[in-house]
């Protein structure tokens, strides 16, 4: 990655998601069904008591605070104790929305009862970059923290930023990744009323018969370190970030532009921060959410990148579902688990791909894949682009 | 001290501020002993005018003197 020359090493990570609490249950539910006959998945019997102090200090939080906090303590777990100054420790957080929950329910509060009965807590709760200041709280980070909301590419677009704050020098360790909680009523008619849902209820990306998303929800959080001091503390190496992209199609706000030419940008600009050419790359985690105008601006966009059938392409989300600005801690987590199990994760849902694609879709088995640097790619509503370039570990 | 305006009171102590109920006794603080903070006063007290069905609200200014179990359930009877 461009900067001052500093690698940027991931030294631990924690999910939480519908399909699965933590990385192994989360692994086994991308190898399971994808999901059929619902417009939102969401996490069974979530029990937030584990993660917090006390059920008071739970009660407070908004359940995608919840969500991030859980993930954090996976995370923070496994990468150990950092030799890191706190004021070097930075937070680069990414939600599409923030505590839409609480705010719906407020709402209804102050229709029904009034003013004086709104929750003295509704701001902390609501607030987009609750999840951020939760988790430096938590663990005493007191770098820079920033919470950024670009709609479904916030997760990638936080991960890039984060490993940019170790590559510039101003961190030498930051938690970053993403966290979603916004299926309510009244999101889900807003997404549903614009045609973005699939009326089928079924998440099938890059299918023939794709007809929109399905709601997803949950949290990924990742421990980027300065790879060096990693080495000098003898952390585990669970990957690296090579290189980021972020740009803008300035086109529509919800629709991609024609021919994905945002998203070859994208692509290209973090090949080229990474310093790799497009054969250097051996997967493309996908952004690949079922709906008819995304997958196909992104199938033109890989195969223009990568030529026709030139790489192997997943998507999580026929499992997953669409969770928005968590869909890229999610996704990039999928990537950290495929260079550990040596293995690509099939795209669920999807039995025949388009046929007006080029592209060489992991479908119905996973298959054996050799650890190299991989892509993942998220689009947001509003034009916003992020790539990422994770290589392996040690 | 009306023992059955009193349960009704701990009943809101116990649900906004997770708390045991044997904790909720006149005399607890509310910061020291019960590790309210002001806005989980503010809660409690919106909690107890919805349970008791206090037709004006209690003005901040009341709200402000407030540090213990038994001033906060006066204030409410006070009310009634």
């Amino acid at each position: 990655m461009q900067g001052l020359g500093h690698r940027v090493a991931i030294t631990g990570y924690g999910v939480v998601a519908p399909c699965g609490i933590g990385k192994e249950a989360y692994w086994n539910g991308l190898l399971g069904p994808g999901i059929t006959g619902t417009r939102s998945v969401e996490i069974p019997e979530w029990d937030p008591l584990p993660y917090f102090e006390s059920a008071k200090d739970a009660r407070r939080s908004d359940r995608v605070e919840q969500f991030a906090l859980a993930a954090a303590q996976e995370a923070f777990q496994q990468a150990g104790t950092l030799n890191v100054e706190p004021s070097r420790f930075g937070t680069i957080f990414a939600t599409g929305i923030g505590g839409l929950h609480t705010l719906e329910e407020q709402v209804i509060i102050r229709v029904e009862k009034g003013e004086r009965r709104v929750s003295p807590f509704l701001v902390p709760m609501m607030m987009a970059n609750a999840s951020g200041a939760a988790i430096s709280m938590r663990y005493g980070l007191q770098g820079p923290n920033e919470t950024i909301c670009t709609a479904c590419a916030a997760g990638t677009h936080a991960i890039g930023y984060a490993a940019r704050q170790i590559a510039w020098g101003r961190c030498d360790a930051v938690a970053t990744g993403g966290s979603e909680c916004a299926a309510t009523l009244t999101s889900l008619a807003g997404f549903s009323n614009m045609t973005a849902l699939s009326s089928t209820g079924s998440s099938k990306p890059f299918d023939a018969t794709r007809d929109g998303f399905v709601m997803g929800e949950g949290a990924a959080v990742f421990i980027l370190e300065r790879y060096d001091l990693a080495v000098a503390r003898g952390a585990k190496i669970l990957g690296e970030i090579l290189g980021a992209g972020s740009n803008a199609d300035a086109h529509h706000i919800t629709a991609p532009a024609p021919g994905g030419t945002g998203a070859i940008a994208c692509m290209n600009l973090a090949l080229e921060d990474a310093g790799l050419s497009a054969s250097d790359i051996s997967l493309v985690n996908a952004h690949g959410t079922s709906t008819p105008l995304n997958d196909a601006a992104e199938a033109e966009a890989m195969t223009h990148v990568f030529g026709a059938r030139g790489v192997a392409v997943t998507s999580g989300k026929g499992v997953t579902g669409h969770a928005l600005g968590a869909a890229g801690a999610l996704e990039a987590a999928q990537v950290l688990l495929s260079m550990e199990k040596k293995l690509i994760p099939p795209t669920a849902g999807t039995t025949q791909v388009d046929p007006a694609m080029t592209i060489d879709l992991v479908t119905g088995f996973a298959r054996a894949w050799t650890p190299a640097p991989a892509i993942s790619n998220n689009f947001g509503f509003g034009g916003h682009n992020g790539s990422v370039i994770i290589g392996p570990g040690e | 001290m009306d023992q059955e305006l009193f349960n009704r009171f701990v009943k809101c102590a116990v649900d906004t501020l997770k708390v045991d109920a044997a904790q909720v006794v006149p005399a607890a603080r509310f910061k020291e002993d019960l590790d309210a903070d002001s806005l989980d006063v503010v809660e409690l007290v919106m909690a107890l005018e919805e349970e008791f069905g206090l037709s004006e609200n209690i003005p901040e200014e009341e709200l402000a003197e407030v540090t213990t179990v038994g001033q906060a359930f006066d204030i409410v009877v006070s009310k009634l």
